[in-house]
C-alpha cells in the first residue's frame, strides 16, 4: 500500500513542518518514506513543493511520477492547481482556499476556485481566517494537516498524527504543542463538516 | 548513546555528514552553496562532532577549503571538502594538483551538482573533474549508500593515497529517507607526511608524481570493476539493457519491466568489463545518468559506432535538465503521464527579495540614480541580490560567477563604459571580489562598487560571512581612498543620502566603494525568535 503526496505552497507558509509531522508519524509507524524538498533560492516568496512518498514496501524514485499523486496538500489554492498533472485519476486535493497574492498577474479568484471545485475530490477551507478566528495564527498548517487526516488514514491514524505533532513540537514547549493539536482538531472538524 | 546502530531519517546531505563523522572525520572545509550546505551545517550542529573536536567553521571560498583540507590530510587526518558543482571551478587548481601530490589522511571532495539549475547558473557535471584529475569517483544512488560510501571513500583515499571525489545531485542531497547507521571508527592520529618529494611540485618531482598517478590508473580501474556499489544484474535475455548511474538507478527501478538487465554504476572509472558483458547480452543499451552524458560518451567510444547506445546524446532522454521518473519511463518505453491537464488559472510565482530587505533599498536608490545616466551599466553578482534582475527592480545587466561584478565592471570601464557599477554581496566579496578590487585600484579604474552587506551569507540560509565587520578595513587596505569609501544604512528614510553619495561617486573618475550595511531580515528574525525562546 502506498500514498504519494505533493505538498505545495509559497515559501514561508510552513509546508515543510507538515512534511516533518507526516514523516515523524510514518517513521514511528515503520513505514518506508522518501521526501524530496526544495531549498535555496525558491524559498524567498516563490512557489515551493515537496514530494512525499509513503509505502508499506520499498520506494524507488524520490520524485512522484506524473499522474500518480494520491494527494495534493496545499497551503495556497493556485499552488494546489500547479501540480494537477501529478494528481492520480482518483487523487484528492486538500487545500487552503485563501489566495496569497504576491504577484501582479494572480488569476481571477472566482475562476480559480471554480476550477478547483470542478475536480472530483476536493476539500478546501480558508484556513488563514479559521486560524485567526481561533487565535492560532501560526498553526494554519496544522489545520490543513487535520483536514488531510481522513485521506491519510489508510496508512496513518489520527492518533499517530497527533503523537507525531506532540513529538515534533515538544522542544518548543507545551503551549505550542497544544496550539498545534487544537489546530489539527479544528482541521479534522472542518473536513468532516463538509 | 552515540555508538548505537540505529535508523535515522536523513537528507542525502545529512547522510554524507554522518557517514563522514562515523568514518573518523577530523575536519570539514566548505563554502555554503545549494545543494551542499546542509552537510557542513549538520556537522556544525552535531554533539558527536563537538565531542570529537571536529573542525567545521565555514571557509572564505572553495579554494581555501580544499587547500586547508589537503593540509589536514598531509598531517595524517581525515578531511572532507564540500561544495556545490560550480565550487569545483574555484578550487580546481588545488583539486587537480592534490591528485599529483597525493594525500596522507583520507581526503574526500564532495561536489553537489544541480541539474535543472534549481539554484545555480549552470548544470556542469562534476564527474568530468574526477576523470580530469584521474581520481576515483563515487556516486551514491540513495541516502543509505551516501552514508555507507563515506567510510569506503576514506579507506579508498588512504589505500590509493589519492583524493576521492563524491558526487551528489540535488534530488539526493535534498531528499530524506531512513538510514541505518553503523559503528563510528576512531580518528586518525597526527602523523605529518615526511615525503617532501611528493609534496614539493617542482618540475622534477612533479614529473615523477604525475607518472606515479598515471601508474595508479589500472589499480583504480580494477577497484571500480570489483566495487560492491557497481552491480550487473542480467535476470533474463533482453534486447534492451540499461546502464544506470547514481540516482538514475532509482528512476529506472521505478518503472523498469521485470527482468530488465541493469548495470548500476556508483563507482568510477567506468567498469569497462561489466559494460562489455552487458553489451554482449543485449542488442542495445540505454544510458541513464543525471547531468551531462559522461557515461554515454565513454560507452559509445568503448562499444564502437555499430553498437546502438541511447541516452541524452541520441535524444531518448532530454539533453538538458534533471532526470525525472517520467522521462526515464518514456525512454524505457513504459506508458504513463498525467491524468489531469495543466490548470488554466495559473501564473508563475518567482522568488523575490523579502519585504523589508536592505537590498531592496539599494536597488531603489540605484535605479533612481542610474536613470540619470542613459549609458549606465550595472554588473551584478551571485546571492539573494541577483533577484534584483527580476521585476519590480530589473536593475542588473549581468550575473556570471562569484566576484565577476567588480572585474566585469572594470573591464567594461576599461573599454569606455560609463558609469560602470558593480553590485556584490558581502560574502561574495570576500569569496572572490577582493582580488578584483585590488586590480581596479592598481589600474585606477573608473568604477563604482556597491558591497551590499547584510552581515550574513543569506541566499543559502544565513551562514557566517567571512568578512563581517571588516569591509571598511579590507577596502582601505586594498587601496581604496578614504574619501571614496562610504558606509550607509539602506533604509527608505536614508534615500536622499544614499542617492547623493551614489551620484558623487559616479562623478568621481576612479575606484569608489559604497557599503550599504543592514542585517538580513531572515537572520534578524531568527535571532529575535531565539532570544524570545531563551527568555521564556
Amino acid at each position: 500500500m502506498k500514498l504519494d503526496i505533493k505538498l505545495s505552497g509559497v515559501g514561508g507558509q510552513g509546508i515543510l513542518s507538515i512534511a516533518t509531522v507526516i514523516g515523524e508519524a510514518a517513521t514511528a509507524a515503520g513505514l518506508h518514506l522518501k521526501q524530496a524538498e526544495v531549498h535555496g533560492m525558491s524559498q524567498r516568496g516563490g512557489d515551493v513543493q515537496s514530494d512525499m512518498r509513503l509505502s508499506t514496501d520499498g520506494i524507488c524514485s524520490d520524485l512522484i511520477p506524473l499522474g500518480q499523486a494520491d494527494l495534493i496538500i496545499s497551503m495556497e489554492p493556485m499552488e494546489a492547481l500547479r501540480y494537477l498533472p501529478y494528481l492520480a485519476p482518483k487523487g484528492a486535493v486538500i487545500t487552503s482556499s485563501k489566495p496569497l497574492v504576491n504577484i501582479p498577474n494572480y488569476p481571477d479568484e472566482a475562476a480559480l476556485l471554480a476550477e478547483l471545485d470542478a475536480l472530483p475530490h476536493v476539500v478546501r477551507a480558508d484556513i488563514e481566517t479559521l486560524a485567526r478566528e481561533h487565535a492560532m495564527p501560526k498553526s494554519a498548517n496544522m489545520i490543513l494537516l487535520g483536514m488531510a487526516a481522513p485521506a491519510l488514514s489508510q496508512l496513518l491514524s489520527e492518533e499517530q498524527l497527533r503523537d507525531a505533532i506532540a513529538r515534533v513540537f515538544a522542544r518548543k514547549g507545551m503551549d505550542i504543542v497544544n496550539a498545534n493539536l487544537e489546530a489539527f482538531k479544528l482541521g479534522l472538524e472542518t473536513a468532516s463538516n463538509r | 548513546m552515540y555508538y548505537m546502530a540505529e535508523k535515522r531519517l536523513l537528507l542525502g546531505d545529512e547522510a554524507v555528514a554522518l557517514g563522514a563523522l562515523h568514518a573518523g572525520l577530523s575536519g570539514v572545509y566548505a563554502y555554503p552553496g545549494t545543494p551542499s550546505t546542509e552537510i557542513t551545517e549538520y556537522i556544525q550542529q552535531s554533539p558527536f562532532a563537538r565531542e570529537r573536536g571536529v573542525r567545521s567553521r565555514w571557509c572564505t571560498n572553495e579554494k581555501t577549503a580544499m587547500e586547508a583540507a589537503l593540509g589536514m590530510s598531509y598531517a595524517g587526518k581525515r578531511a572532507l571538502v564540500c561544495m556545490k558543482h560550480v565550487g569545483m571551478n574555484v578550487c580546481a587548481d588545488a583539486f587537480v594538483n592534490a591528485a599529483v601530490t597525493g594525500v596522507k589522511g583520507g581526503l574526500v571532495v564532495l561536489a553537489a551538482d544541480d541539474p535543472s539549475m534549481h539554484s545555480s547558473q549552470n548544470e556542469q557535471d562534476s564527474r568530468f573533474y574526477g576523470k580530469f584529475a584521474m581520481v576515483p569517483i563515487l556516486e551514491p544512488s540513495d541516502q543509505q549508500e551516501a552514508y555507507d560510501m563515506m567510510a569506503q571513500a576514506f579507506a579508498l583515499s588512504e589505500q590509493l593515497r589519492l583524493p576521492v571525489l563524491m558526487r551528489l545531485v540535488t534530488r539526493l542531497a535534498h531528499s530524506r529517507a531512513a538510514v541505518q547507521t553503523g559503528e563510528p571508527v576512531a580518528q586518525n592520529a597526527l602523523e605529518p607526511d615526511n615525503e617532501r618529494t611528493h609534496w614539493v611540485l617542482l618540475p622534477g618531482n612533479a614529473r615523477r608524481q604525475y607518472a606515479s598517478l598515471v601508474a595508479k590508473q589500472p589499480e583504480i580501474a580494477a577497484l571500480a570493476e570489483g566495487a560492491a556499489f557497481n552491480r550487473l544484474q542480467i535476470p533474463k535475455v533482453s534486447d534492451l539493457g540499461v546502464i544506470a548511474a547514481g540516482i538514475a538507478y532509482n528512476y529506472v527501478r521505478e518503472s523498469a519491466p521485470a527482468g530488465l538487465p541493469i548495470l548500476k554504476v556508483s563507482q568510477y572509472p567506468l567498469p569497462v568489463k561489466q559494460v562489455r558483458e552487458l553489451a554482449a547480452h543485449c542488442g542495445r543499451i540505454l544510458v541513464v545518468e543525471d547531468g551531462q552524458p559522461f557515461v554515454e560518451e565513454q560507452v559509445r567510444g568503448l562499444l564502437g559506432p555499430e553498437y546502438p547506445v541511447r541516452g541524452r546524446l541520441s535524444g531518448e532522454l532530454p539533453r538538458t535538465g534533471e532526470l525525472t521518473p517520467d522521462c526515464v519511463a518514456a525512454a524505457l518505453g513504459v506508458e504513463g503521464g498525467p491524468a489531469f491537464a495543466d490548470a488554466h488559472n495559473l501564473a508563475p510565482r518567482p522568488p523575490q527579495l523579502c519585504q523589508g530587505c536592505g537590498h531592496r533599498d539599494v536597488y531603489t536608490a540605484l535605479n533612481q540614480v542610474a536613470a540619470e545616466y542613459p549609458n549606465a551599466r550595472i554588473f551584478g553578482d551571485i546571492g539573494c541580490y541577483t533577484l534584483g534582475a527580476l521585476p519590480p527592480f530589473r536593475a542588473i545587466d549581468s550575473c556570471v560567477d562569484m566576484g565577476a561584478s567588480i572585474t566585469m565592471a572594470k573591464g567594461a570601464a576599461d573599454a569606455g563604459v560609463y558609469p560602470a557599477i558593480a553590485v556584490i554581496g558581502d560574502s561574495t566579496f570576500t569569496h572572490s571580489g577582493m582580488t578584483g578590487l585590488l586590480d581596479a585600484v592598481n589600474d585606477g579604474s573608473d568604477i563604482t562598487v556597491i558591497i551590499s552587506d547584510n552581515l550574513t551569507t543569506a541566499m543559502t540560509g544565513g551562514q557566517d560571512s567571512a568578512g563581517t565587520h571588516k569591509f571598511e578595513a579590507i577596502c582601505l587596505a586594498l587601496g581604496v581612498e578614504r574619501e571614496h569609501l562610504h558606509v550607509v544604512v539602506p533604509l527608505p528614510k536614508n534615500m536622499e543620502e544614499i542617492t547623493r553619495i551614489l551620484r558623487e561617486e559616479i562623478n568621481y573618475h576612479g575606484v569608489s566603494v559604497i557599503i550599504p550595511q543592514r542585517e538580513c531580515m531572515q537572520t534578524l528574525g531568527r535571532k529575535l525568535r531565539q532570544k524570545k525562546q531563551e527568555t521564556k
